[in-house]
């Protein structure tokens, strides 16, 4: 193997390369070549298609392009928001891989210059019978709180799945939110020629190095080898570089600001000129390193973590110094902005790189990769008949994609910052904003099993999903990020799922008006050959513009009606249903009719701010029944339920069918809500009404709260608690 | 009342406690970093939450070493008012102001939930306005809340009734289930769960704003 091989760089990548530079590279220049032409820093597969996304609205402050996404919640306040993925570090090393997921998150939102207010996540793993799941899912979630926790941040929403094309890779794709006023969000633009280029934060060590390189690549039986490419998080660290960095935020002293992330200096050192169009110089003697002996290699690639780069106002550096010593946090001028455009890299008096920026960016690679679509062998639902609706509903509630994730999220510290208003209760996390009567709603979502089915369908639902949910809160959906994680995009049938992924999320986000503002490509999700379903995760905000609207909102009553809004379900194809009795899906998922969508979506949000309803759940995977499971057990209610047709049973439950909500309402409030309905033309049905206890289904099934906790509650816990 | 927090390198629940006074007493705190030298004058030193020093080497153990408990410790011994909240409860038992040690939970794992815990007496500076064996609904979040102390000091942590709160049912291993403990002179206290976290009826409970409504009402009456 040759150098650039052991680099990742093809053959035309090496040749290209070479016309580029005109000479033979330094080692250094190699490595730097390596990492920013790796597919996780170029999107050298995805960049084209990327574009294609709905990235506008009125509520858009910065769409993609830069550390995140930012949005208006009005009163002078913004809401920035992104979602990244960290699976192949946690594949290898899932608490650190998970930590430092949640680290890097954090760090894009701050750097812009808000202060984060809430963690989201969504996680999935092999099956929870896999020797393997059991060692990651506790590596990975200890590793999530460990590092919110201490940062001080409510991990307030997330989901977890289970799916045996994970068993070689699982993901933890890691959202954070932050809040800050409009006008102090800080861009990672530089300018200034002269101007000086700071290092702050934790020392540089030799971890991580080649990080962004091993995420681009697929694993095989060996990837453990990979330990020492999966860096190690110091969450104490990053909370005093968070806490200095907001005070110099208030200071008038920051031209631009990027966290080192991936590919550490070397990205964020040649993002930072090329979006500004300068030359950068960094003279690597003034690095805070932890060892002696660096070399300017693995200086430029090392990925340790809670680092900043920023260009400063010359006549604030002092200022700066100031602040950061008070942090106890590193501060080092290690640059200056140049007019050359070129990065140069000066290490012990010698020039260990000197490349044109444009080469690592805008002429890096870029591939329209082939893609065909994959004929999928169609494959008939085929339920045994003699399933019976108790049976399945208490096997759906204890099937490790259904079943309480309570020992999961009660590792997570979710009411810090004293603003968490609906602790582990809804659909969707939900933050007060502090001094305010705001708060923000938030969701993560993704049915990988419709995903497979049918990329297109299955990336419009996610965004659907995702609206839904932040809509059951009473909020307003403002727009969404997104982890686009795939296998590998050199096989056209992956390439041509990843394509029409991007047309279903921009077609759902054009018409629910809920621009994609941030986001993050993970490819190469494989092992041994074997890709992941298709996992394009979506991660939502909404504002809910006044809090007393939700006084009381969320109880349920005695006596009070159940109503679906939408229509009754019937498409058991690709359901859980088919999941938990089959073990695998059939490839018809349901339709999504994004009018309707809409319609039921505004219909429902009216409801709640008028106060009409008292609570609100939607309809996803598992179907009605579900939905009506979770709400009754949340307030220890029971429910009885009227299916007219015994031949439609199935259906009705456990149906799958898209733009559909459980409400409850008082019945002396069900005219006006028939009448606000009607007029807006939306469905619904009357299901029901909210009892003292236990479940009944037309007299004929009657299941105890009991039974239906148990069911519920058990699995999780008995797996992870059972140390043997 | 002259409120003071005191902030250490990785405290992360300082800005929750002064809102929490601000909400419940209309009191403006002073939060001060832990690197000056002494505390201002002071009815009431607050130590809040976090991850002190990132929790190195043991949670708390850096924190109670810094110069600025010296004086704490006087202020102490002067029988002014001090709350330690999760990790300042952790870093008063560090200091030896507060009886034995707060160990990983059993279950090794960080817990984070609302709790029911039992008010064991309400003739103190901290619980006046609570009744004695009532049960209140607070917030714990922490991963070393397993509190030890060996047979002879518990004996008499219980026989000088020193015991603040019970969590209502085992959920970290404490022995006899203390969640919360005053020093023999009950000037200080140490808390495991966050009544910061519980001062507003939207966010789930207010049950943890009758603390600091205590404190104020020992000095306002």
């Amino acid at each position: 193997m040759d150098i650039y091989e052991s680099h990742s760089i093809n053959k035309k990548e090496k040749e290209l390369l070479l016309n580029y530079l005109g000479r033979d590279p330094s080692h250094t220049e190699i490595g730097i070549f390596s990492v920013m032409w790796s597919e996780h820093c170029s999107y050298k597969s995805s960049r084209h298609w990327l574009k294609k996304l709905h990235t506008e609205g009125i509520q858009v402050i910065q769409g993609p392009g830069e550390n995140a996404g930012v949005v208006d919640i009005g009163d002078n306040q913004a809401i920035i928001f992104k979602m990244e993925s960290h699976n192949h570090p946690s594949f290898i090393e899932p608490y650190q891989g998970a930590a430092t997921g949640v680290g890097g998150i954090m760090r894009d939102v701050f750097t812009m210059g808000a202060r984060p207010i809430a963690l989201v996540n969504s996680i999935r793993f092999g099956e929870l019978t896999h020797p393997k799941t059991k060692f990651l899912l506790s590596g990975v979630v200890a590793g999530i709180g460990g590092y919110g926790n201490c940062v001080g941040i409510p991990t307030i929403a997330g989901e977890t799945g289970f799916d045996s094309s994970y068993n070689g890779n699982n993901l933890v794709n890691a959202m954070c939110v932050g809040l800050t006023t409009k006008d102090k969000i800080f861009y990672s633009k530089a300018s200034g020629i002269g101007n000086p280029v700071v290092y702050v934060g934790a020392k540089t060590g030799r971890d991580g190095i080649h990080g962004a390189t091993m995420a681009s690549g697929e694993f095989d039986d060996e990837s453990e080898k990979n330990r020492p490419t999966v860096q190690v998080g110091d969450p104490y660290a990053e909370k005093l570089l968070l806490e200095a960095c907001l005070e110099l935020m208030q200071k008038d002293a920051i031209i631009s600001i990027q966290d080192m992330g991936a590919a550490g200096l070397t990205s964020s050192s040649v993002e930072m000129a090329d979006k500004g169009k300068v030359g950068i110089q960094l003279n690597l003697d003034n690095i805070p390193t932890r060892q002696q002996n660096l070399t300017a290699y693995e200086m430029m690639l090392s990925e340790s973590q809670e680092r900043m780069l920023m260009v400063l106002k010359p006549e604030k550096t002092e200022i700066a110094k100031e602040v950061f010593e008070k942090w106890d946090v590193d501060f080092a001028i290690v640059g200056k902005i140049t007019e050359t455009n070129n990065i140069v890299v000066l290490h012990n008096g010698m020039i260990e790189a000197d490349i044109p920026i444009k080469f690592l960016t805008d002429n890096a690679p870029m591939y329209k990769r082939e893609k065909i679509k994959k004929n999928k062998r169609k494959r008939k639902l085929q339920l045994l008949p003699s399933i019976k609706p108790k049976d399945a509903i208490l096997k759906i509630l204890n099937s490790p994609n259904i079943c309480s994730k309570k020992w999961i999220w009660e590792q997570y510290d979710r009411t810090i910052m004293a603003n968490t208003l609906n602790d582990a209760g809804g659909d969707a996390g939900l933050v007060r904003i502090e001094n305010t009567e705001k708060a923000i709603a938030m969701s993560c979502d993704v049915n990988p099993r419709y995903c497979h089915a049918d990329a297109k369908k299955g990336a419009m639902q996610a965004v659907a999903e995702c609206w839904r949910n932040i809509i059951s809160m009473g909020a307003k959906p403002l727009a969404i990020t997104n982890c686009l994680n795939f296998g590998n995009p050199e096989k056209p049938e992956i390439m041509n799922d990843f394509v029409e992924t991007i047309i279903g999320i921009r077609d759902a986000s054009i018409a629910l008006d809920f621009p994609v503002v941030s986001g993050n490509v993970s490819l190469y999700n494989e092992t041994n050959g074997d890709a992941i379903k298709n996992t394009p995760t979506i991660g939502g905000v909404g504002l809910v513009e006044n809090i007393s609207v939700l006084n009381n909102f969320g109880s349920l009553n005695i006596g009070d009606s159940i109503y679906m809004i939408g229509k009754k379900g019937s498409h058991l194809s690709c359901s859980t249903l088919e999941e938990v009795y089959n073990g695998e899906s059939s490839i018809d998922p349901p339709e999504i009719d994004l009018y309707q969508e809409k319609l039921n979506g505004n219909g429902v949000l009216e409801l709640i701010q008028e106060k009409i309803i008292t609570s609100c759940h939607d309809i996803s995977d598992g179907g009605m029944i579900v939905t009506i499971c979770e709400m009754i057990m949340l307030d220890d209610r029971g429910a009885t339920i009227n299916i007219v047709d015994n031949n439609k049973m199935m259906g009705e439950l456990f149906g799958e069918d898209q733009s559909r909500y459980i409400i409850t309402i008082s019945p002396e409030l069900e005219s006006i809500f028939e009448k606000k309905m009607k007029k807006r033309g939306v469905k619904y049905e009357p299901i029901g009404y909210i009892t003292s206890s236990q479940l009944k289904i037309n007299d004929s099934i009657i299941i105890s709260n009991n039974e239906i906790r148990d069911a519920y509650e058990s699995l999780i816990p008995s797996v992870m608690n059972n140390m043997a | 009342m002259n409120v003071t927090i005191i902030r250490f390198p990785g405290t992360n629940c300082d800005l929750d406690t002064a809102n929490a006074v601000k909400k419940v007493l209309g009191i403006v705190p002073k939060i001060i970093s832990c690197k000056e030298d002494k505390i201002p004058k002071s009815d009431l030193i607050i130590i809040p939450g976090g991850f002190s020093y990132g929790d190195y080497l043991r949670s708390g153990a850096i924190a109670a070493r810094e110069p600025i408990m010296d004086d704490l410790e006087l202020r102490a011994n002067q029988g002014v008012y001090i709350i330690g909240i999760c990790n300042g409860f952790q870093i008063l038992t560090e200091r030896k102001l507060l009886q034995g040690s707060l160990l990983k939970n059993s279950s090794l794992k960080f817990i984070s939930k609302s709790v029911e815990l039992k008010i064991n007496r309400n003739d103190t500076f901290f619980t006046s306005k609570y009744q004695t064996d009532e049960v209140v609904n607070i917030p714990i979040a922490h991963h070393d809340g397993n509190f030890f102390a060996d047979q002879d000091t518990l004996d008499s942590i219980e026989d000088n009734n020193q015991v603040a709160l019970r969590y209502l049912n085992p959920i970290n291993g404490s022995l006899n289930n203390i969640a919360g403990l005053y020093n023999k002179n009950l000037n200080i206290l140490g808390l495991m769960p966050h009544p910061e976290r519980a001062v507003d009826l939207k966010t789930g409970t207010n049950d943890g704003s009758r603390i600091f409504e205590s404190a104020l009402n020992f000095y306002s009456t």
